[in-house]
């Protein structure tokens, strides 16, 4: 709750994870859920698709050396469902992904990302085809994710995103980082408790 | 948009105002908190030296990592035990009340809220869990939450929310004998699909509706997440009023009257205003059985498992296949398994385990398999208990264990091993949910788990009945 950290842009190389429907036990197995803080989750996301039992790396983007460093992550539809743990988020971003594009998020994912700093824009199914072909084919190509003009440039390519208008709003002006924002209306909070009857226990 | 549905109301009486960002302020009516999602949270407060706005409108409990055998502390997990004393010592510092693993009032935070009448019509209710949507079943507008917006609802009470569109998901006629609760809310994700749900809330309704229980509707609403949906209610009705009176955080005497005169406000409007419509027969839904990797990818016990192609996303289907190792065309009858697991948020309250033990009754768990009944808290096993079901379980060769979330996501000592294939009454079959990354989940009501025990393999259970 500092100073006000704007997002209006997102820029680096990329990395695809392909799929529809990748959840978050996926994205990050429940037994790390234990730790008490979300440090370490960095070291964490897919891994149990990275790993084996064995802790030998297994073929996955994430431990591709030609992905090394990517700022910005491209998946398919539904990323993020399941479980509302932010930890999912959390590893992706501590690992270094600062922004996520995709088909389509799950309601909460979204939320998560948004809340955190993260920017979760969507384009149509050919146009995340088109760029995970292009990061595949050439791993050193830098993308542009503008979250104010709602756009990514690679090379002479530019893509139109999608963004719900209030986290749009929210990233750029700073108020992702939500408590502050909410915690100057407190009495106006008191004001509609005290219009809701349970909020007495239906003592009048 | 929608209009003048329960959700409109509820989300009009709890506007505290439009944010500059566009987003609603929502009041939160009633917060439950437990270990997982929340350590993160109280540090965050500290950090920014911030109390918590409205203490008394949080309630804690203990669930997704508690051991549901040897619960002696401190724990033989030591991270699992650290967590809890992280909630321990937030819960004294913040002044929240704290439901701990000594309290008769312990269990899973979807049990607890609803059998403590803590969860009630008309409210707003949040929770740093995805099912949270369970207690909707009450007229409930209540959605899972991360970690950085319990932070919000701790500090403010509120959150910055975007309103949802609404459809009114009717479910018509009467359900055949050995058809559940599960079986319908399978049916409907498996017809709308995984993300069809995405940016509505779920309002059920329609004479099956109608017609279920309370438990049956947390059923049923619990897992509108897995359809995408962050929110499912149900319109408070008799059925409603009649299980929450008496209940210890429920009004008494006038007030109780006054409260059911608000909480019959709320319901959706007879003329009320739908973005979506949809329209399910009963008779239609069998006993459900998910195959794949996904609660949407499900079929009914005399179907055969469809070719990828039948599905909107072939690749996500073939990628299902290859993970749980067997054949489009096959029957899903006759599946073997290795473990039986009864319990989660889902499916672990007193009409599940009347459920369960009515197939069980009399007979043995097939000798190899590993078979756990989980009570969803520990009142449930109290009752349980009382009416004799644990010597029913046990007798028959189930585990009868102390109330936790258990084996739903193996954050306990309750895991599969290995391939191991589990029948589960619980909401997730992802990939490695239950434990073991090569684990493979078939999810179904308690009574086709209970059946499916019996047997070592998926039966149908109406052969019971």
């Amino acid at each position: 709750m500092g100073e006000l950290v704007k997002i209006t842009k997102v820029s680096g190389t990329a990395v695809a994870i392909r799929g529809n429907d990748i959840d978050t036990d996926r994205i990050i197995p429940a037994r790390y859920l234990k730790e008490v803080t979300f440090a370490r989750m960095g070291s964490y996301p897919f891994f149990d698709e990275r790993f084996d039992a064995n802790g030998q790396q297994k073929p996955h983007p994430l431990n591709d050396a030609k992905y090394k460093g990517a700022s910005i992550l491209f998946v398919n539809k539904n990323f993020g469902c399941g479980s509302s743990r932010e930890h999912a988020p959390q590893a992706l971003y501590r690992f270094g992904i600062q922004a996520i594009v995709g088909e389509s998020f799950a309601a909460i994912f979204a939320g998560n990302c948004t809340i955190m700093g993260v920017p979760a824009v969507t384009v149509s199914h050919e146009q995340v085809e088109l760029m995970m072909k292009t990061v595949e084919q050439n791993p050193q190509t830098q993308f542009t994710v503008d979250i104010e003009n709602k756009r990514i440039t690679f090379g002479e390519t530019q893509i139109a995103t999608d963004l719900p208008e209030t986290y749009r709003s929210a990233l750029t002006s700073g108020s992702w980082d939500s408590t502050a924002m909410l915690r100057a209306n407190l009495d106006q909070v008191k004001k509609t408790a005290s219009r809701l009857p349970y909020m007495n226990r239906f003592a009048s | 948009m929608a209009e003048r549905t329960l959700y409109d109301k509820i989300w009009q009486s709890h506007t505290v105002g439009v944010l500059p960002t566009g987003q609603t302020q929502l009041f939160i009516g009633l917060h439950l908190i437990h270990e997982i999602t929340t350590a993160p949270a109280f540090d965050m407060l500290r950090e920014n030296g911030l109390d918590v706005a409205f203490p008394g409108r949080t309630f804690a409990t203990v669930d997704h990592i508690v051991p549901t055998d040897i619960r002696s502390r401190p724990f033989l997990d030591s991270e699992a035990e650290e967590l809890t004393k992280a909630l321990e010592k937030n819960v004294r510092q913040f002044g929240v009340e704290f439901f701990g693993l000594d309290s008769p009032n312990q269990g899973i935070v979807h049990v607890i809220g609803p059998q403590l009448g803590l969860t009630q019509p008309g409210m707003t209710l949040a929770c740093g869990d995805s099912h949270t949507s369970t207690h909707g079943a009450f007229g409930t507008l209540a959605f899972g939450i991360g970690t950085s917006q319990v932070r919000d609802v701790l500090a403010t009470q509120t959150l910055a929310m975007d309103k949802l569109k609404v459809r009114q998901i009717r479910v018509n006629g009467s359900l055949g004998t050995g058809v559940y609760a599960k079986d319908v809310i399978l049916s409907i994700i498996r017809r709308l699909g995984v993300s069809g749900g995405k940016g509505f809330a779920y309002e059920y309704s329609g004479l099956v509706i109608d017609r279920m229980n309370m438990e049956e509707r947390m059923t049923v609403c619990n897992m509108s997440i897995e359809g995408g949906a962050l929110v499912g209610y149900v319109n408070p009705d008799a059925t409603t009023f009649e299980f929450l009176k008496g209940r210890p955080y429920v009004p008494k005497r006038e007030a109780f009257e006054r409260a059911v005169n608000y909480w019959k406000s709320v319901a959706s409007d007879a003329d009320a205003k739908y973005d979506d419509v949809v329209n399910m027969e009963g008779k239609d839904i069998e006993p459900t059985v998910t195959w794949g990797i996904n609660p949407g990818q499900a079929v009914g016990i005399s179907e055969k498992l469809p070719k990828p192609e039948d599905y909107g996303d072939p690749d996500g289907a073939k990628k299902a296949y290859e993970h749980m190792g067997w054949q489009p065309g096959s029957p899903i009858l006759g599946t073997p398994i290795n473990v039986a697991f009864i319990g989660s948020c889902t499916n672990s309250r007193m009409t599940d385990l009347r459920a369960a033990a009515k197939i069980a009754q009399g007979r043995k768990v097939k000798a190899g398999i590993r078979a756990l009944v989980v009570p969803g808290s520990a009142e449930v096993k109290k009752l349980a208990e009382q009416e004799g079901l644990h010597d029913v379980f046990k007798e028959a060769g189930f585990e009868w264990r102390e109330a936790g979330c258990s084996m739903c996501l193996a954050m306990n000592p309750d895991k599969l091993n290995g391939r191991e294939i589990s029948a589960s009454s619980s909401n997730r079959n992802f990939i490695g949910r239950q434990g073991s990354p090569g684990g493979r989940t078939l999810l179904m009501s308690p009574a086709m788990v209970a059946a499916a025990a019996l047997n070592g393999k998926v039966v149908d259970v109406r052969e019971y009945q």
